[in-house]
């Protein structure tokens, strides 16, 4: 009964409205990224001089060329890769093994657990609590320290249980019990393959924050070697930044302060790139799985 | 017998003994080690064996000079961010719904989306480039209009609102889908009997969605106030430099350097408590206020 009725003058310039603030919203947000690509396909000489506006000035692709110069880049590219992944498989087991128990209605004691994983979410022990239980673990400068403190996020496991319980009614798991069925079979065998909506989602929200992260490496990772790829960026884009103010004295230098500029962009486009492209693989799942998961949360 | 009930589910807590283990040691554990913001800790005696300090460490922090500058930048920059953070995305998500234009809502909604999966490192290195004196697009739209230049990192009035606006420009399409969630949840009968009465789109906003989308108004509400503490202190800390310091020092960034870089574990974790526990009491605040004034709470 969705017909638009045009009851009138009023009506149809709300609607004007709405469009042009939509536009509006649309442009302000899109402006910034299109301007950041065209920036990094562009001589960085033309961007400092305020030449670009929307497409590529000067189009050159200098600056990801450069990139292959820094091998502290790929180091942090194939550090994070093997952080993420690594951290996926310990991200997705464990919150479903929390999530299908807390599920299920005839499991005893799932109040006061849901209470105890729940409690965490509204105090914890702070930064330098769980810094000094990391030490005392022997996990710094480790890859574990970015994996394991991380390897449950409370929200989400919520999300997981609350969509088993609205897909996947009682009588199923009474009908199986009745068959004979043990629980790790219920498991294995009808939760899991019934949440793969819910599971895609997981890996996306575990992905995005594992691969955007930088706070805990800043603190539990001092070598080099071992740094992810976004504490190699926050070099680059924000430490960098206070220094290059530095007025170029020979021609050579006037050069690499352009270099370093033109890369800030490429660098950018590189860090983001995975998980763009991994939205869209899991974007169809989102509406059923996300939307049942927090709206009845 | 009600041992059985139990035992047929012993699998569910097999189950459950590796999630419980992973809380009991990187949540429970750190809890258990909050003690030393009342002790004087060292390394070498440990959580339970360092010596008992009173209050010290409190009264250190409440007493130190910067105490009020801190508090009040943390509970500043959390009002900001709510009043602008929350509004924005719900008026979006309202916006959004009116459209009946599918891909031109798909459009926005997916655009919207994107700069939430960019790093924090990313956003602030963009706002960097953007409002850098030398080419910045922010100064270049200043420029065009006859103004001067503003080197907007440095100058410390100006970190409050580029905060605040590029935490919104990330994050307002992300948080508006659990209002459009929430929208499609409302009976459409209300919808036609307000075109029946002859109510207009703008006056069905206001007395059919907003009516609808309060309860979840409400329980975010109280979340996102419950935190007020915590708020994105990773981004600030990007953003801080020894210029805006005085704009952007919060309690989480505090703890940070007196804690991780200077060392000085039990001092920085009785600032940690102090903020804990304000969480805490802000958010039994809110959800009684919520509960007295409205049928929503979370408990």
């Amino acid at each position: 009964m969705h017909s638009p009725v045009y009851r009138g003058k009023g009506d149809r310039l709300f609607s004007i409205l709405v469009v042009l603030i939509l536009f509006a919203i649309f442009i302000i947000v899109l402006y910034p990224l299109l301007y950041t690509l065209s920036a990094s396909f562009s001589d960085p000489l033309a961007v400092l001089n305020g030449r670009l506006w929307l497409l590529p000035v000067g189009w050159t692709l200098k600056a990801y060329g450069n990139v292959l110069d820094h091998p502290e880049i790929w180091v942090g590219y194939r550090n994070t890769l093997l952080y993420t992944s690594v951290a996926l498989v310990f991200n997705i087991v464990l919150t479903i093994l929390a999530a299908f128990p807390l599920s299920r209605r005839d499991f005893k004691g799932r109040g006061l657990l849901t209470g105890i994983l729940v409690f965490t979410m509204f105090f914890d022990g702070g930064m330098i609590t769980t810094y000094l239980v990391v030490h005392k673990l022997h996990l710094i400068n480790t890859m574990w320290a970015l994996v394991l403190p991380k390897a449950i996020n409370t929200f989400n496991v919520i999300v997981t249980i609350t969509f088993l319980r609205h897909t996947i009614p009682e009588e199923v798991y009474e009908a199986a019990r009745v068959d004979g069925c043990s629980n790790t079979r219920m498991l294995l065998s009808i939760a899991i393959p019934l949440s793969k909506p819910i599971l895609a989602v997981m890996v996306l929200f575990y992905a995005v924050e594992q691969w955007n992260s930088y706070f805990d490496a800043l603190i539990y990772i001092s070598k080099q070697q071992l740094f992810p790829l976004q504490l190699i960026l926050r070099n680059i884009l924000i430490a960098a930044s206070a220094s290059d103010m530095t007025t170029a004295a020979d021609a050579g230098a006037t050069q690499r302060m352009l270099d370093s500029e033109g890369i800030k962009y490429a660098v950018i486009i590189l860090a983001s790139l995975p998980m763009l492209i991994l939205y869209p693989f899991v974007q169809r799942f989102f509406v059923n799985g996300v939307m049942i998961g927090s709206v009845k949360g | 017998m009600k041992w059985r009930e139990y035992t047929k589910n012993y699998e569910l807590y097999l189950m459950m003994a590796l999630p419980l283990a992973y809380y009991a040691i990187f949540k429970y554990w750190p809890m258990y080690g909050v003690q030393i913001a009342f002790k004087n800790f060292n390394m070498a005696q440990g959580i339970w064996g360092s010596p008992w300090a009173g209050l010290k460490y409190f009264d250190k922090f409440f007493s130190y000079y910067n105490f009020g500058a801190i508090l009040g930048n943390t509970i500043w920059i959390s009002l900001y961010a709510i009043a602008v953070g929350f509004f924005f995305p719900i008026v979006l998500a309202l916006l959004l719904d009116e459209i009946r234009n599918l891909h031109f809502k798909k459009l926005i909604q997916n655009v919207t989306y994107v700069p939430h999966f960019l790093s924090g490192v990313v956003v602030v290195g963009m706002l960097i480039n953007f409002t850098s004196i030398r080419g910045g697009l922010f100064n270049k739209i200043i420029e065009l209009f006859g103004g001067h230049p503003v080197n907007f990192m440095i100058e410390s009035q100006y970190f409050k609102t580029m905060y605040v606006f590029s935490d919104l420009w990330q994050n307002m399409g992300w948080s508006a889908i659990i209002y459009l969630a929430a929208l499609t949840g409302i009976s459409p009968e209300l919808n036609e009997a307000a075109v029946v009465d002859g109510a207009s789109r703008f006056k069905r906003i206001l007395h059919v969605k907003i009516p609808g989308l309060l309860p979840t108004i409400m329980i975010l509400l109280i979340l996102r106030v419950g935190h007020l503490f915590n708020i994105g202190f990773e981004r600030i800390l990007l953003m801080q430099n020894d210029a805006n310091l005085s704009a952007s020092d919060v309690i989480q960034t505090y703890i940070y350097r007196t804690g991780i870089l200077q060392g000085d574990f039990s001092y920085s974790t009785a600032v940690s408590v102090f903020n804990s526990l304000a969480n805490f009491i802000i958010l039994i605040a809110a959800n009684y206020l919520a509960r007295k004034t409205s049928d929503s709470s979370l408990w």
